[in-house]
């Protein structure tokens, strides 16, 4: 019985998961025991007169889209570079700021101007981290040195391509995307993670995305003489991870009907880390689980959410963030892993020998 | 599986051990050890002793708990049951990882090598065990070099350690690991990348040792080299005890049938073998002064159906050579043909795509993904050649496993278990199953059968010659010249780098292998 529990589990490929999925259940349940109230979700009705759902758990799932959808390409990059790229932020400011400038350039906001103004941001993106990724798999720099690069010198970009500090746009397709299309309660942007998935998904069937990522990332010199090349799969890995940036910049932008160089995805570098470590993956590279970091993104969201809730102050939420996040993060180090598996086969042999013995006598 | 253990008694415990113990000469006892992993029984209910100044043989095949054994004695690997007790130790020896080992007298040199490639030879050999935070190189340097240049090891203390060949890798670890003042000393398949000259250098030092009143352990697949320097041998199958064998009680049949728990009854068989010799004439691969960042200018061809090889010294270039060949090292120039058309092969990609597969020299750093499944590591190649976007289905990645695992008897706990977590021998199998999966026209075997044990050993002779009748060309790299001379038809002797000599037919002797090795042959380009 005990056996076929765990090949169940196995099988489902959850056991990477058991930590995240735990910490995410036990943030439930200490928000049940706090205040049932956390959980209601009410129906608004917005100033167009169209119902939307409300609630701390609509606003965890909706506000933690972003996040979710950067940590997707994140986990990419790690996998294959073992490093991480902290230019994310900073690379989203440039996109959206290109993406609201052509907006404005051609005037009302139209489908077709809209598609545009999507594509122009794509490729923005995916341009400034193909610089990242030339760095680092031909230059063969540091990932999070390579990266600080346009950390720090991002913004400015933005800065330049906008012009003025805060460009605005207004248009009901902008709050459709980021707020809600009228009719449909849910936020938009929670439709958004799920497509980014769905593509994501679907380059990972019908290519070997999965198998040449972790390849590289655990053994690059055994994967080149297996004929991989090393410095595409990186490149592959920055250009999803443009790809992730764009989208999510698009949702900020969209959320504020405006884009503001300094505040636009800032400091979402760190939980994007953080979101594809609390996941199980390793921040050494190779293998991985894209789930890990998309449901990592979603437990920090929670834990700010929850505080915010408890009446912290936002500067303290840090602190206690920290803390939390420590915890997760150690459970699901090899040190304490080992130490269980340790543990359970010393039960199982003392039983076997127990149950040897008994035969004998 | 027990009977075994009723028909070989473990008398030697019995009668010679308690006489050993008042003697007091047993420096290692390990009693019901027992070890699990995940699918895995390693080790149940295993004993081992050791004692002073003798060389004890571990033997075993491949996946037996040789290594796991060892791991377990010296803290890398924590125990699930049973006992170790060290002489001149109060009660069970407190070894909960290698530093304590160390502590206590226990030095080791791992199947894998587990030194720092970028650092020095002398780095490596200090490294973790000086005094304090400061260090003086200068001196570490001095005593360095006296320890290469007592053990005739040729490197040089300042010399980078990747920039030498594997097996002078091993034998920096040995020499790191003699210095210290030990016990124990534990050898676990040392020989494996060494040749002929190095090994009776390792069994000279080893005696040495022995007559210090060293305990040594030694896991070797050679049996000659097991009969050569030990005193007593220790055979383990699927984790168990088989017994305990002073070495003169135990002829080496014997032995072989202990260890697979049945009779290998043509071990002689593949003498007499036919060797074969192809009649086909096509030229399959073709070079020209092909000339790589690290083999100088070299001249090589390959008929369809050919088994040839490269022999000479460790560090002659034999590896170099073919590395050139599959464009592993970047190649600086010369003319290739395929088939008789000609091509470019300037990185492993496209080596693959013409059709020729190459399995590694080192297959911990250029073989195996050891965190993917053994599955995924045996598709790789085959998956890399059908293209990016073509992935294999699932079913068909798993039949694949499945066949091969069988054929080759990969002894693992499934096709999901990572690769890393194997034993040596059959990790070395499912690199070995990468590449014939991908039935290539060319294959190139840089010593496949290091770390497989002797059954499996002439079973990967066989399907080598099996490839060639079925219109395969094998180029076969091996320390061992018996099993070049068994399997090549023609044999491209090298020295410094320079190809001095090419044997065919009555001149596959070794006699004069080594002749030509030496110097006496012709010379070549
Ligand atoms: N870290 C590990 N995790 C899981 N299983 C392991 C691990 N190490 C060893 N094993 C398993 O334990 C068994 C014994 O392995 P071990 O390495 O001791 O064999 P061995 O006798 O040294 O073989 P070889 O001659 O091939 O080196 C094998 O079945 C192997 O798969
Ligand atoms: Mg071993």
């Amino acid at each position: 019985m005990d056996k076929q529990k765990k090949r169940f589990w196995e099988r489902m490929g959850i056991g990477q998961l058991i930590i995240p999925l735990t910490a995410l259940a036990l943030l439930l349940l200490f928000n049940l025991i706090r205040d049932p109230g956390f959980f209601e979700i009410v129906v608004n009705i917005n100033n167009s007169g169209n119902p939307v759902l409300g609630g701390n758990l609509i606003s965890v799932i909706n506000s933690a889209s972003e996040l979710a959808i950067i940590a997707m390409g994140m986990t990419l990059v790690t996998a294959a570079t073992g490093g991480q790229d902290i230019s994310v932020g900073a690379v989203g400011a440039i996109s959206a700021s290109v993406f609201i400038k052509t907006l404005i350039g051609m005037g009302e906001v139209t489908g077709w101007t809209l598609i545009v103004a999507v594509l122009a941001c794509i490729a923005t993106a995916i341009a400034f981290m193909m610089f990242n990724g030339t760095l680092v798999s031909v230059f063969k720099i540091q990932p999070m040195i390579a990266t600080l690069i346009l950390y720090s010198c991002g913004r400015s970009i933005a800065y330049w391509i906008t012009g003025s500090a805060t460009p605005q746009v207004n248009s009901p397709i902008i709050t459709a995307i980021g707020m809600t299309i009228p009719g449909i309660p849910v936020p938009t942007p929670v439709f958004m993670v799920i497509l980014v998935g769905l593509i994501l998904a679907l380059i990972f069937r019908v290519t070997n995305t999965t198998l040449y990522t972790q390849s590289v990332g655990i053994n690059q010199g055994a994967a080149r003489l297996n004929g991989i090349h090393p410095t595409a799969v990186k490149m592959l890995s920055f250009g999803l991870l443009g790809l992730c940036v764009a989208v999510a910049s698009i949702i900020a932008t969209c959320r504020m009907s405006q884009v503001s160089h300094k505040t636009l995805l800032v400091d979402i570098e760190m939980d994007a880390i953080l979101a594809v470590a609390i996941g199980g993956n390793s921040l050494g590279g190779g293998k991985f689980r894209m789930s890990g970091s998309v449901l990592g993104a979603y437990i920090i969201t929670m834990l700010t959410v929850t505080l915010l809730a408890m009446g912290i102050n936002s500067v303290n939420i840090k602190a206690y963030k920290a803390v939390v996040i420590i915890v997760i993060v150690a459970a699901g180090s090899p040190v304490i892993k080992n130490r269980i598996a340790a543990l359970r086969n010393r039960r199982s042999v003392s039983e076997h020998s127990a149950v040897k013995g008994g035969a004998a006598s | 599986m027990e009977n075994i253990r009723d028909e070989a008694p473990r008398l030697f415990y019995d009668t010679t051990e308690g006489a050993a113990r008042m003697q007091n000469d047993v420096v290692l006892t390990m009693r019901g050890i027992s070890k699990l992993f995940p699918g895995t029984r390693a080790l149940d209910n295993v004993d081992f002793t050791l004692r002073r100044g003798e060389i004890h043989a571990l033997m075993g095949e491949n996946g037996a708990g040789k290594s796991t054994l060892i791991k377990v004695l010296t803290g890398v690997y924590g125990k699930d049951a049973g006992s170790i007790h060290i002489e001149g130790i109060e009660g069970e020896a407190p070894i909960h990882s290698p530093q304590d080992a160390q502590n206590a007298g226990i030095s080791t040199v791992y199947q894998e090598i587990t030194l720092c490639p970028n650092l020095t030879v002398a780095e490596n050999m200090f490294i973790g065990r000086t005094d304090g935070a400061i260090v003086n190189w200068k001196d570490c340097e001095k005593k360095a070099t006296a320890i290469l240049e007592s053990l005739n090891i040729p490197a040089r203390a300042k010399q980078e350690l990747s920039s030498c060949s594997l097996a002078v890798q091993q034998m920096v670890a040995i020499g790191r690991a003699v210095d210290m003042n030990c016990k124990v000393l534990v050898l676990d398949e040392p020989t494996s990348s060494l040749d002929e000259q190095e090994v009776s250098m390792l069994f000279k030092l080893m005696r040495d040792l022995k007559s210090r009143g060293v305990g040594i352990v030694f896991v070797t697949h050679f049996l000659e080299q097991v009969y050569e320097v030990s005193d007593r041998i220790t055979v383990l199958r699927n984790g168990k005890l088989v017994g305990e064998y002073p070495v003169a009680e135990l002829p080496q049949l014997e032995l072989v049938a202990k260890m697979m728990g049945k009779d290998l009854n043509d071990l002689e068989g593949l003498e007499k073998a036919d060797r074969h010799t192809s009649a086909a004439t096509e030229t399959v691969y073709e070079a020209e002064g092909l000339s790589s960042t690290a083999r100088r200018p070299f001249d090589f061809r390959i008929r369809r159906g050919e088994v040839n090889g490269f022999t000479g010294l460790l560090g002659s270039g034999r590896s170099e050579s073919v590395r050139a060949i599959f464009g592993a090292d970047r190649i600086t120039g010369g003319k290739v043909r395929v088939r008789g058309k000609a091509v470019k092969i300037t990185n492993p990609h496209e080596a693959m795509k013409h059709g020729i597969g190459y399995l590694p020299e080192d297959r911990k750093r250029d073989g195996i993904i050891a965190d993917l499944s053994v599955r995924d590591n045996i598709i790789l190649a085959l998956q890399v050649m059908r293209g990016f976007f073509r992935p294999m289905k699932r079913s068909e990645m798993e039949a694949f496993a499945d066949e091969y695992i069988k054929e080759l008897n990969i002894k693992t706990a499934s096709q999901n278990t990572p690769v890393g977590s194997l034993s040596g021998g059959n990790q070395q199998k499912v690199i070995l199953a990468r590449w014939l999966l991908t039935h290539p026209d060319y294959l190139i075997l840089d010593e496949p059968t290091r770390g497989i044990d002797v059954g499996t050993k002439l079973e990967i002779q066989r399907l080598v010659l099996k490839l060639a009748e079925e219109n395969m060309s094998v180029t076969f790299i091996s320390s061992e010249i018996e099993e070049m001379l068994r399997t090549c038809s023609r044999l491209i002797v090298m020295r410094d780098g320079n190809t001095v000599g090419e044997l065919t037919g009555d001149e596959l002797t070794q006699a004069h292998v080594m002749e030509t090795i030496a110097g006496g042959g012709v010379q070549h380009g």
